[in-house]
């Protein structure tokens, strides 16, 4: 449970948690939509708005948000270069009488402008991203993934046993965090060493984790298995549920927003005069 | 190796939604020779503190990219920490932690559970191949595991080429703490050896506890959760709660603390136990924890009464005690 920011729930109370996870997900498509809909700067400004709103009502701290952006700063700055150099744009930059043009590179006006575009796009996705799964448990979160996929339980697809495989695997993940540390530091008073030597040498030293790590977790899923049967669990249509997602004002007000944001970039889009 | 800790504090993710303090300004020294029990209820701190001695949890000061802080002023000054195992300080960064691991056997909470190698003998010889300076020669390997293997009772020829999972859940605890004392540490720390054993074999893992301590690893720090086992066997008691130590304790003293104890939410030795109810009652026993300490200590109880109150006649029943 150390460093994984990423998917991990951000225990507070705010209106951005207390939303039904359904909305939330809607919310999340429908942003992305506006995102990529945006055609000029002003329908990024607006996006980001909303973004600063849903960060703020959520109360998570703006760190531990950002720290989401960190394991991906890497791509944003990859697609960026990549952009820079590559983008078939007309007017080439000229700075000081040069032409920024070399063999097959090519640094032009749109290039640059699309590059802005793309780190904007990327930066919006992952933070709005976070916020969704730091505001919202795995658990309600595949909760609110399966009553959304209801309609394909029509064509037959085990919708349920697909969410409950998921938070099930959701739910194990810190279990096995805590696991592995366990194992490690048995080992280690063993005198294992995961931290030096070659490539080679440390995948080795692996092995005395793995093995562990591996019979530990099929020991659990066969204890789950039993516990799950032992209390008649066989998935049926007719299950009910213990906690039920229910639609409230808040809900209303964000896809109120969510209207609003996907509007306002579209009519800015046909109205606006373009920048650059 | 004497064990030396003052005013040690430890918190779990610090300045984060998840910051626990485990430990709060924990003072305890243990002589080298002793037997030491640690008792606590459940999330007291026990496991964090026996896994710093021979650092698997490293105090902040003793991290790599630890840097000190310059204190605030007006903001009272804590006492300094100490952590010292022998001549080892834990606080320090530049400390061989490897070196110290070597003389500090741990043996965790369900131990076989970190059984990996193919056979009972490569599992063994695990801990004494990581720590030697040199490839080991194959003899020197092969009598240090049967020394071991045949230590914690079990039949070196018929299991050294065995795998470790096809072995019954004692052995498998038995092998993986043979896997511990290979390397024959100075001081042996085990984190609940007994739990999950049925009343045998956590008679006979005591006794084995005994026999390492006799004539392997000088000193021997265990934790429990039977105030019973903890009474009988070891020269020393330290009471955890909540994250501090509240009393340490000789086995005579803990049978005289059932009040204390029993508000700590911890099981009284079964001896004092009936030394309480008798007390209620009026009568005073003092003996230490052991069921024939208690024995003895009543006998001599009965036996003084029956000299103060010679040949009475018998009227009704005779009470019994
Ligand atoms: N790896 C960990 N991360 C966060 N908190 C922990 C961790 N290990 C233990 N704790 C917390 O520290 C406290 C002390 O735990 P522990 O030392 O395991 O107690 P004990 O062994 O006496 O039951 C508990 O509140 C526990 O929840
Ligand atoms: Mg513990």
């Amino acid at each position: 449970m150390k460093d994984v920011t990423f998917g991990q729930y951000y225990p507070v109370d705010s209106f951005v948690h207390k939303c039904d996870p359904r909305m939330k997900i809607l919310f999340l498509i429908g942003y992305l939509v506006a995102v990529f809909l945006s055609a000029d700067f002003y329908g990024l400004a607006a996006c980001a708005a909303v973004l600063v709103l849903c960060v703020a009502f959520s109360r998570v701290p703006v760190k531990s948000v950002l720290r989401s952006v960190k394991g991906v700063l890497f791509l944003i700055v990859f697609t960026a270069i990549l952009n820079l150099l590559f983008y078939r744009g007309e007017t080439t930059v000229v700075i000081a009488d040069v032409p920024l043009r070399w063999w097959i590179f090519n640094i032009t006006v749109e290039g640059i402008r699309f590059m802005i575009f793309v780190m904007c796009r990327i930066f919006m996705l992952v933070m709005i991203s976070a916020v969704l799964t730091l505001t919202t448990t795995p658990v309600s979160l595949t909760d609110g993934l399966e009553s959304l996929l209801t309609p394909l339980k029509w064509i037959r697809v085990p919708v349920h046993a697909l969410a409950l495989i998921m938070s099930i695997a959701l739910r194990m993940i810190p279990t096995l965090m805590d696991e592995i540390e366990r194992i490690m530091n048995a080992q280690r008073a063993r005198g294992a060493d995961f931290s030096h030597g070659g490539p080679v040498k440390r995948v080795k030293a692996i092995i005395p984790v793995l093995v562990p790590l591996l019979l530990s977790a099929l020991r659990r899923a066969e204890e789950l298995g039993d516990a799950m049967e032992a209390r008649c669990y066989t998935g049926s249509r007719t299950r009910t549920r213990y906690k039920k997602l229910t639609f409230t004002w808040r809900d209303l007000l964000l896809a109120l927003l969510l209207a609003a944001l996907i509007a306002g970039v579209v009519l800015m889009n046909v109205y606006l005069p373009p920048i650059l | 190796m004497r064990i030396r800790a003052e005013h040690l504090n430890y918190t779990y993710n610090p300045g984060t939604e998840f910051a626990v303090q485990a430990l709060k300004d924990v003072s305890l020294t243990i002589e080298e020779g002793e037997f030491f029990g640690v008792v606590g209820h459940t999330g007291s701190g026990k496991s964090t503190f026996i896994q710093h001695l021979n650092g698997l949890i490293l105090q902040p000061s003793a991290q790599k990219k630890y840097k000190p802080k310059k204190p605030k002023k007006g903001a009272p000054v804590p006492p300094p920490s100490l952590l010292h195992v022998g001549d080892f300080d834990l606080l320090d960064k530049k400390t061989d932690f490897r070196a110290l691991r070597a003389k500090v056997g741990m043996v965790f909470q369900y131990p076989e559970h970190q059984l990996f190698a193919e056979t009972v003998f490569d599992d063994v010889a695990f801990g004494l191949k990581n720590f030697a300076k040199e490839p080991l020669k194959g003899e020197t390997v092969e009598r240090a595991v049967k020394d071991a293997l045949e230590t914690v009772g079990l039949d070196y020829a018929a299991i050294k080429d065995r795998s470790p999972f096809d072995l019954s859940g004692g052995q498998k605890r038995r092998v993986a703490i043979a896997g511990v004392i290979v390397t024959r540490p100075e001081v042996l720390v085990l984190d609940e050896p007994a739990a999950g054993l049925d009343p045998l074999g956590k008679r006979e893992l005591m006794s084995l506890l005994h026999r390492l301590h006799a004539d392997w690893c000088k000193t021997v720090v265990f934790v429990s959760h039977d105030m019973d086992e903890v009474a009988q066997n070891c020269s020393r008691v330290a009471v955890f709660a909540d994250g501090g130590v509240k009393y340490t304790l000789t086995p005579r003293e803990l049978f005289s603390r059932f009040g204390d104890l029993e508000e700590l939410g911890l099981e009284l030795p079964a001896a004092a136990k009936v030394a309480r109810l008798l007390h209620e009652k009026g009568i005073d026993i003092e003996s230490d924890c052991t069921p024939d300490g208690f024995a003895d200590a009543a006998a001599a109880y009965l036996s003084s009464l029956r000299k103060e109150t010679p040949a009475q006649p018998r009227d009704g029943e005779g009470g019994q005690a």
